[in-house]
């Protein structure tokens, strides 16, 4: 993947050089380990600090939302899903952007790697397939397979489903992923059982609200955490309250969510709140068969009414 | 002062006792990190933590607490008249507490307790606190305590300092209450004072030359509020931000919060939250102007707060102990290092009048 970058860098050059865009997004190398941090350049000079490696997890989507000039934009898979449901929902227009698309082959989960390790990590190096650890006094070779983000693991989108440029050639699409086990398991639950799972899950919960604004999906103006005309959920640490947030956020992206995974990813406290989204994710693919951010010329399923909508839920 | 020696085997015998007269805290780790947590019976804190996920600050400052309380039920006792709500502020200490934590309480104490307002939530916890500190042998690489008027062996706050030395805790006592502590545990045997305290210099030696980051902060006092306000850096400083409250909830010196009244039937309380700058709703007027409306200005708020205002205001250096928390878990990494040092290397405008 590190060889993409080069062809990152001489496409944003050329954007900005040529004036098609005001500026690009994409990311530069982070200060610590397993971390980049979204930058963006104005200037053809400004372009040499882009990085591209497994380490840009973060959705480039959210920085577009209702931004005015004209972008170039790094994205993969899963950004440019999100790209496609911006303009759908017209927090983007379509000829604002130029996309540069990245086939990804998958980010890496900095907490995973840095719960193998009790000392603490000096340094990643990334090389193709695998991951080498590097710390005080211990160094350690990983494959990068193990230590995907989840959401990656279970990914079948990673090339970009809309883009201008590309990066590199298509890669292989993942066919053989079982991509919902997580969910069964919670839909197998009791309805006690699943409340004490939700409970336990949440309970780390500082409500940063850094799941809700990493998500590309979350541009509400103000969100119904936020408002006091009226108050729809207490501020403070009550479970009820912690919990009514997430629940009614992850309503909020049925159908829209891409399972990019910036939620999860952004989290201080590590908890895995993707479990909610996945399931309304497997719900609109069993009931409409729809998944988001594919075309956006198609109105999403919860934005339309047809006759043969599924309705067994009204009893 | 006097340093207590303590075998590492008497110590949960030490702590048993200890719980009698204390509630103790202490890091305890839960899934991937530590974090501070009152111990069960017979629960150690595990001492070999580097440091904790979130700071140690809502034992003294809990992210929720509720002040007063109110019930319209006529047939209750004092019914229709807000009150204050019981609190425990019994003895308590937080074990293993680092010394960039323990600092930074000294740096909210500016702000809670003044000649004009005591805060009387924090100081009663505050002074209901023991703080039995660990002196860091393996600072992190995100760590820059020493440039950040702290360090791995800092005594400030503290009423004892813990030096691990192999089988043996040596515990510096630092105040009474450090005294207090100790003689409750039943750890009295005193360690020749002079040799000790060689040693330990030696070992402070040692942690602080492992220090690897640092913080430029000599030229924030004397450059101009507005040549720092409207330095060009801003836009790049804050372009990640995704405006969350990591960082300030992780932050051991971040100070604000929001009040709040929740209801519900014939009851209700009122309740005080921590809150975040980086929040819009942190200075949304009720007219609906929003005197921060963008993140850039949130973004330069929190550290103008804290690297600028902060200093000219209290003379007291930056409102930062260098813990690095908020460096390792900003999910967009925004490194105070580095903003630190753009707004270290201002220089002056060139229009600036000279008075």
């Amino acid at each position: 993947m590190v060889s993409y970058i080069d062809k990152i860098k001489e496409i944003s050059k050329q954007l900005l050089e040529e004036g098609r865009v005001e500026m690009v997004i994409g990311f530069r190398k982070g200060t610590v380990p397993m971390m980049n941090e979204p930058y963006f350049a104005k200037t053809p000079e400004a372009v040499e600090h882009f990085v591209w490696d497994s380490n840009c997890g973060i959705n480039l989507c959210n920085y577009l939302t209702n931004r005015t000039e004209k972008i170039g934009i790094v994205a993969k898979g899963c950004d440019s899903r999100n790209i496609v449901t911006h303009i759908i929902e017209n927090k983007i227009k379509r000829d604002q952007l130029v996309i540069i698309g990245v086939p990804c082959k998958g980010m890496i989960d900095r907490r995973k790697i840095s719960a193998m390790f009790e000392a603490e990590i000096g340094e990643v190096i990334e090389d193709g397939n695998t991951i080498t650890v590097k710390g005080a006094d211990f160094e350690e070779t990983i494959d990068k397979k193990d230590v995907l983000q989840q959401n990656c693991a279970v990914c079948i989108h990673r090339n970009p489903v809309i883009h201008d440029e590309l990066v590199a050639d298509p890669i292989q699409e993942q066919t053989d992923v079982d991509r919902y086990a997580d969910v069964r398991e919670i839909e197998a639950l009791s309805p006690q059982e699943k409340a004490a799972y939700f409970e336990k899950l949440l309970e780390p919960c500082i409500r940063c609200y850094a799941c809700r604004n990493a998500c590309p999906l979350c541009y509400c103006p103000t969100c119904f955490t936020d408002e006091s005309r009226p108050q729809w959920v207490g501020k403070g640490q009550d479970p009820t309250d912690v919990s009514t947030f997430h629940f009614l956020r992850a309503y909020h992206c049925a159908g829209r969510c891409t399972d990019c995974g910036a939620c999860e990813r952004s989290c201080p406290v590590g908890i895995n709140m993707r479990v909610f989204t996945k399931k309304l994710e497997k719900d609109c693919l069993e009931l409409f068969g729809w998944e988001a951010g594919l075309d956006p010329d198609v109105r999403p399923p919860l934005d339309t009414y047809k006759p043969g909508d599924p309705d067994d839920f009204i009893k | 002062m006097k340093i207590v020696q303590i075998e590492k085997e008497n110590w949960e015998d030490g702590l048993k006792k200890l719980a009698e007269t204390y509630r103790l805290f202490g890091p305890v780790k839960e899934a991937d990190f530590h974090n501070f947590k009152q111990l069960e019976a017979g629960q150690l804190p595990d001492l070999s933590c580097l440091n904790t996920r979130l700071s140690p600050k809502s034992i003294i400052y809990p992210q929720t607490e509720v002040m007063f309380q109110y019930s319209l039920d006529e047939n209750e006792e004092d019914h229709h008249i807000l009150k204050e709500v019981d609190k425990d502020y019994s003895p308590r200490a937080v074990i293993g507490i680092r010394p960039c934590d323990a600092k930074a309480f000294e740096l909210v104490r500016l702000n809670f307790d003044t000649a004009e307002y005591k805060d009387p939530y924090w100081l009663s916890a505050y002074e209901a606190t023991t703080l039995v500190g660990l002196a860091c042998e393996s600072p992190c690489r995100t760590c820059f305590c020493t440039s950040a008027g702290c360090g791995p062996y800092h005594e400030e706050a503290l009423d004892l300092l813990l030096i691990d030395n192999g089988d043996q805790y040596w515990a510096k006592i630092i105040t009474d209450k450090g005294e207090a502590f100790l003689a409750a545990a039943g750890w009295t045997v005193a360690v020749d004072e002079e040799s000790a305290l060689k040693e330990i210099g030696d070992k402070k030696k040692v942690a602080e030359d492992k220090i690897s980051a640092f913080v430029k902060t000599d030229k924030l006092r004397e450059i101009e509020t507005n040549d720092l306000y409207n330095a060009s850096f801003w836009e790049e400083v804050s372009f990640a931000c995704i405006n969350c409250g990591t960082c300030t909830y992780a932050c051991p010196t971040c100070w604000c919060f929001d009040i709040q009244d929740e209801n519900r039937g014939n009851r209700g309380c009122r309740i005080r939250n921590w809150d975040s700058c980086m929040y819009p709703l942190f200075t949304l007027h009720g007219s609906g102007h929003n005197p921060r409306s963008t993140k850039l200005h949130r973004v330069r708020q929190r550290f103008m707060h804290k690297l600028k205002y902060y200093v000219d205001k209290y003379d007291a250096g930056i409102q930062c102990v260098g813990c690095g928390r908020c460096i390792r878990q900003c999910p967009v990494n925004i490194d105070i290092r580095r903003v630190c040092g753009y707004m270290n290397n201002v220089v002056a405008s060139k229009d600036a009048c000279d008075v």
